[in-house]
């Protein structure tokens, strides 16, 4: 587009525009000038698009795509985390952490808590979006209230609901008093207990996001539709299922995206209510606390960065495959092409 | 987009609204009924937290969800006297309020530049900063910690400032991108016939109009720093520069046996979110349909 641009102060504010196409085309105006003033033109922008991404570009690379390659590079060595990295290993680290039986079973954990996420979260927070995008009073309450869960702390979440969760706890003692207390139970410490416990934490802490993105996705679902299936006759559930469940898709589509990978690169709750080396006897240990137990806790940080790759690589592939068979409808042209 | 939901509220269509205020009915019982319930249980162990710091220990310990019975005032006061608290609620708001001017301006600036320049190499910035949604900070701590300390940052509040900035423009990128495309190209040509540079269309106009984006980028990445807590756990040792989330849990170790302070500082420890929250809840709801919609 701004090849065909005219004049100097066009061609230095245009990118997108399409009203410099056919003045140009009509002015007879001699050609080296507005060569020059093209010339002029394309090296402010070069200049304006360096000046405005640069400083956020060398940010992000600096601080989020360079410490992944050093943890590559160290993942090589085993080192201590002072002096240079001298103590060359290879694959060493790697081989170490897909035979240690403590790894298969926090990956063995984080799968379960992608699958039970997604269970849990998505089916509540689609029909408590669907009640709550109904006209009602209080709606707006309503949904400060849902999100207050998201919007505290893990620290908070987490020092809070271990603190009601022990065995002498305030849950124990409001099951007793309403007579349930054949269930009171040692929701952290016994073993077969703590995972559905963390799901639990997990589902009340993260479900206001999912609902809050639902009903952000809902409110584009122009009202017409539902208006023409009225006059069809469709009830309200055939509405939601045959409506506005499959135009919900891409939101409920990228919600389990950003589910999946929280899930897998899960570390604060966990690492806040077990604590880091009680937290794999209980069952509830993840990939993420074991990088760290086994990184800065015990002073490996040769094998602790090759823990960090190993998460990366398993998210970056499972976030391909995802985008690559899931998502491809909805960002097509967004992160493949970079434009819509 | 953006800018056609916020015109709405420009115009003078007070009269329209009423209107449809009278038409929102009161809605079916059974959905109110379902409702509470959730939010019951989305609120009742805040509650528990809030209400626990009026309480004394002996309270907890003999009827652990029972009400305050009497209302205990000196948890709160005793930790809103400390300095602990509070410097560390200095820390936090510092490193919080940096940390979002910095994301959002950065982000800002760079989002201008993929959603209204033409160059090569746009697609491949775009994809940079959206497949960094999938890089979250826990996956790249232990490398960021050597990063941080090789910089002499380690026990310093900009050894958590910078990398956050830089793990939140993903996420700024991705919002305000939709925003910036969705402003109408028949307003950067009036801008450029009357003279303006493109700076200038982007001081005068986009800043304006993408306030919706902004200010919803800017309570997350408030939110989200406030909140951020591994970061904070490699980088700060002394107690001077703990943040909040390190206080909190400092605190909770130190005085384990007393539950009540415990709680009390937990709650007000969380106060600060909630009401930033609550101020700008709507923001964020309209921010993330335009993205969403986007």
């Amino acid at each position: 587009m701004s090849e065909s641009l005219g004049t100097d102060t066009v061609a230095g504010s245009q990118s997108q525009g399409t009203f410099g196409a056919g003045g140009a085309g009509v002015t007879a105006s001699p050609a080296p000038p507005r060569a020059a003033a093209r010339r002029r033109g394309r090296a402010r922008m070069r200049l304006e698009i360096t000046l405005l991404s640069g400083p956020a570009i060398i940010m992000f690379l600096a601080f989020v795509i360079f410490p992944v390659a050093v943890a590559a590079y160290y993942g090589f060595y085993r080192w201590h985390g002072y002096g240079p990295a001298t103590d060359w290993v290879g694959l060493n680290n790697y081989k170490l952490i897909f035979t240690d039986p403590a790894f298969q079973q926090v990956l063995w954990h984080n799968l379960l808590i992608v699958v039970l996420s997604l269970v849990i979260q998505g089916p509540l927070a689609i029909i408590m979006a669907l009640l709550l995008n109904q006209k009602m009073r209080g709606r707006g309450l309503i949904r400060v209230l849902i999100f207050v869960p998201y919007v505290i702390s893990e620290v908070i979440v987490g020092t809070g609901w271990s603190l009601m969760l022990q065995a002498n706890g305030a849950m124990n003692d409001l099951l007793g008093h309403i007579g349930l207390g054949a269930l009171q139970s040692d929701w952290l410490a016994d073993p077969n207990l703590a995972l559905w416990t963390l799901m639990a934490i997990i589902s009340w802490k993260y479900i206001g996001f999912a609902v809050i993105l639902m009903l952000a996705g809902l409110q584009s679902i122009p009202d017409e539709i539902y208006e023409a299936a009225a006059i069809d006759g469709a009830s309200f559930w055939q509405m939601q299922r045959r409506i506005t469940v499959p135009l919900l898709g891409p939101t409920i589509r990228i919600w389990a995206f950003l589910s999946i990978i929280g899930s897998l690169q899960l570390f604060d709750l966990v690492y806040i209510i077990w604590g880091q080396y009680v937290s794999g006897t209980a069952g509830t240990s993840t990939m993420a606390i074991y990088m760290v137990a086994q990184g800065r806790d015990a002073g490996n940080y040769g094998y602790g960065s090759a823990v960090a790759v190993v998460m990366f690589l398993i998210s970056l592939v499972v976030a391909l495959i995802y985008q690559r068979f899931v998502l491809r409808r909805d960002l097509r042209g967004a992160v493949t092409e970079g434009t819509v | 987009m953006a800018a056609a939901s916020s015109t709405r509220v420009w115009t003078p269509a007070g009269r329209n609204r009423d209107r449809r205020r009278q038409k929102e009915q009161w809605g079916n019982p059974v959905t109110y009924f379902i409702a509470l319930i959730f939010i019951a249980v989305c609120i009742a162990p805040v509650l528990y937290l809030v209400l626990g710091g009026f309480r004394t220990n002996s309270q907890i310990t003999t009827s652990p969800a029972g009400l305050p019975h009497p209302w205990v005032l000196s948890n709160y006061t005793g930790i809103l006297k400390s300095s602990t608290f509070w410097g560390e609620f200095a820390n936090s708001t510092v490193v919080a309020l940096v940390s979002s001017v910095g994301i959002v301006a950065l982000g800002l600036m760079v989002s201008f530049v993929i959603a209204r320049y033409d160059f090569k190499l746009k697609g491949a910035m775009y994809s940079l900063f959206a497949a960094g949604l999938m890089f979250p900070l826990v996956i790249a701590i232990t490398p960021l910690y050597i990063v941080i300390k090789d910089l002499g940052l380690i026990d310093n509040l900009f050894g958590i400032i910078i990398p956050q900035i830089a793990f939140g423009l993903p996420t700024t990128v991705i919002i305000l991108v939709p925003f910036l495309r969705a402003i109408p190209k028949e307003i950067e040509e009036a801008a450029a016939l009357d003279g303006a540079s493109r700076l200038g269309f982007f001081a005068r106009m986009v800043l304006p109009l993408s306030l919706p984006g902004v200010v919803t980028t800017g309570i997350l990445a408030f939110i989200g720093s406030w909140n951020n807590y591994v970061l904070p756990l490699y980088v700060i040792n002394s107690q001077r520069n703990f943040t909040l989330p390190l206080g909190v849990q400092q605190f909770s170790s130190q005085y384990s046996t007393d539950t009540a302070k415990v709680l009390a500082f937990t709650s007000l420890a969380m106060l600060p979110a909630l009401i930033f929250f609550s101020i700008f809840q709507k923001r964020i709801v309209g921010g993330l349909t335009g993205a969403v919609k986007g």
